[in-house]
């Protein structure tokens, strides 16, 4: 037996064999006790969704945090990466520190944001002090706060993650790019611009593809904040998914959703593996 | 790099880049601020909790109380999570470096279809597997063997859904290395197993340091996982017992921050000992 097999084939089957199976389950109508019956397939559950209204709104969420917090994320992670690239002193410092919430669970980072957003939490209290307190709100029971609240704590939570893979990619280029453009006299803001942003084309793709799977599947931050039910204005598909499955037992309709949040993930993750795999970069 | 010629002036006091350090200052003030008021909060008593900002330090009223109940609290689940950790980390990394041999140093058909499986592996929501998983385990019912056999499911999924970044992060290491020596020793009329042990398991260490730390903080932070496979409570792995704790006391912002600090660190070990390799993890 070759020695790679058992690790491929691990993977073959939790992954792929569960993905096959989870698009069984959706066909199936399970809910409850008892198992599904694989005999009997029907598109009921696709059909539910467009009525549902709690469908709607989450994918309208999901849509939302995805597209807010990768652009924020990379915009953030890039000036911190062209901050933290001026030949500072303590510069390990200064990134390990941005870095850092990277490593924290996110079981960890909703504790402490919760209480950042708390009522006489650290954010109203700060806003208070600077004579803004007719601002401070109840950031995590308004509705018209709730998502933005979680969006500005995750790129907290990513932002140094955008800026190593940038600051990775800076000094990839070569110097002699820097000095050509000096040479023909360009600004500093003509030469990031015209010089260096593009040259981190792959940097901003390999990213972008990070954030935004990551985005689709947010769950532990908003189930910990949250609860299962999170309300229309934060819920986002991976939640509705596991209270679907695993607090209402509607087992077909989350194995449902989840396909619909597989295929929005294999739409970001398809051409980037496939033009991976054609550039030989695997 | 040298952008430009504020290097030259570090020496004086060149109001670009007095601004400069000012603003990455200003940026550690943010980046940290949910730690600060996390851990000022953590060492209140009541009374200080409620008469002062989060903002201030702890100087009168100062416990370590939210502290000792955390610890109490979280500590059986702090067992199980590194019973768990240990386990799974070390053998998805050493899946992961023979799936990744074979991947790439062994020539074959079809292994860039694999690779390419492998790769979109690492980014496929784990909720498009969750009620299978579910089934799966319940069908391979270990926990009704053993009191702990959750966990044991647990340390599995685990150890599968760790193995394509696994892979992949080793994948990147061995394409680079030099396949003279392997060619030689081939020739030579060495087994693949023996290659494997006698020249690229030597020659990875630095990257089962990388791959180590990287499924260590992915494991330890895991939540997902466990909600789903973990039914009895003595079997709750850290990041559950957290989550309960901060739900029962939910007005106990002290024991809440505590909390979290106790249970974020081992992995804040972790990263500020191997930051390095902490950030190369992240960057493959």
């Amino acid at each position: 037996m070759p020695f790679w097999l058992l690790p491929t084939l691990l993977v073959l089957l939790f992954v792929y064999g569960a993905i096959g199976w989870n698009v069984a389950i959706s066909f199936t109508g399970w809910s409850g006790l008892g198992q599904p019956d694989y005999t009997n397939f029907t598109l009921e559950m696709y059909r539910q969704m467009p009525a549902d209204p709690d469908f709607v709104a989450s994918l309208r969420n999901t849509i939302a945090l995805l597209i807010a917090f990768t652009s924020v994320s990379l915009v953030v992670g890039l000036a911190l990466a062209l901050l933290v690239d001026r030949k500072i002193r303590f510069e390990n410092t200064f990134r390990t520190i941005y870095l850092l919430p990277m490593a924290l669970s996110f079981v960890v980072t909703a504790i402490f944001w919760s209480w950042m957003y708390a009522s006489d939490g650290l954010i109203n209290t700060m806003l208070s002090g600077l004579g803004l307190g007719w601002f401070a709100q109840d950031w995590l029971g308004d509705p018209r706060f709730k998502l933005a609240a979680v969006i500005v704590a995750l790129i907290w939570q990513f932002s140094g993650y955008c800026m190593i893979v940038y600051l990775a990619g800076l000094r990839g280029i070569p110097n002699e790019h820097y000095e050509a453009a000096r040479i023909d006299g360009a600004s500093t803001l003509k030469l990031y611009w015209r010089v260096i942003i593009p040259q981190l084309r792959s940097s901003t793709v390999g990213a972008t593809v990070v954030l935004m799977v990551f985005a689709l599947k947010a769950f532990d931050f908003i189930y910990v904040m949250f609860g299962t039910n999170p309300g229309r204005s934060a819920d986002i598909l991976a939640v509705t998914m596991y209270r679907e499955a695993f607090s209402a037992s509607q087992w077909a309709y989350g194995a449902a959703i989840a396909v619909v949040l597989f295929a929005l993930a294999l739409t970001i993750i398809g051409p980037y593996a496939y033009t991976q795999y054609k550039r030989g970069a695997l | 790099m040298a952008t430009n010629d504020d290097e030259t002036s570090t020496g004086g006091t060149d109001p670009r880049r007095i601004a400069l350090y000012g603003v990455l200052i200003a940026l550690v003030g943010v980046y940290l601020s949910p730690l600060y008021s996390g851990l000022t909060t953590s060492l209140k008593t009541q009374q200080a909790y409620r008469e002062t900002s989060p903002l201030q330090p702890p100087l009168e009223g100062l416990t370590i109380d939210p502290w000792l109940t955390a610890a109490s609290e979280l500590a059986f689940a702090m067992v199980n999570s590194f019973a768990m950790v240990v386990p799974a980390t070390i053998l998805s990394a050493v899946f992961g470096s023979l799936a990744a041999y074979g991947l790439t140093k062994v020539d074959w058909r079809g292994q860039a279809l694999l690779l390419a499986l492998f790769l979109a592996a690492v980014f496929i929501p784990y909720q498009a597997v969750l009620v299978p998983l579910r089934q799966f385990w319940s069908i391979v019912d270990i926990s009704s063997l053993h009191a702990r056999g959750e966990l044991v499911e647990l340390t599995i999924t685990h150890i599968a859904y760790g193995i394509p970044i696994c892979t992949i992060l080793f994948r990147s290491y061995y394409r680079t290395l030099d396949d003279e020596l392997m060619e030689a020793a081939r020739l030579d009329g060495a087994s693949l197993a023996r290659i494997y042990r006698k020249i690229v398991l030597p020659l990875s260490l630095p990257m089962f340091a990388v791959t180590l730390i990287y499924q260590f903080t992915q494991v330890w932070n895991d939540f997902l996982f466990a909600l789903v496979l973990l039914s009895d409570r003595a079997n709750y792995v850290v990041t559950l017992e957290l989550n309960a704790l901060a739900g029962a006391m939910a007005t106990d912002y002290g024991v809440q921050m505590a909390g979290a600090f106790i249970a974020a660190l081992p992995t804040i070990v972790v990263y500020v000992l191997f930051g390095e390799q902490f950030a190369k993890g992240q960057t493959l």
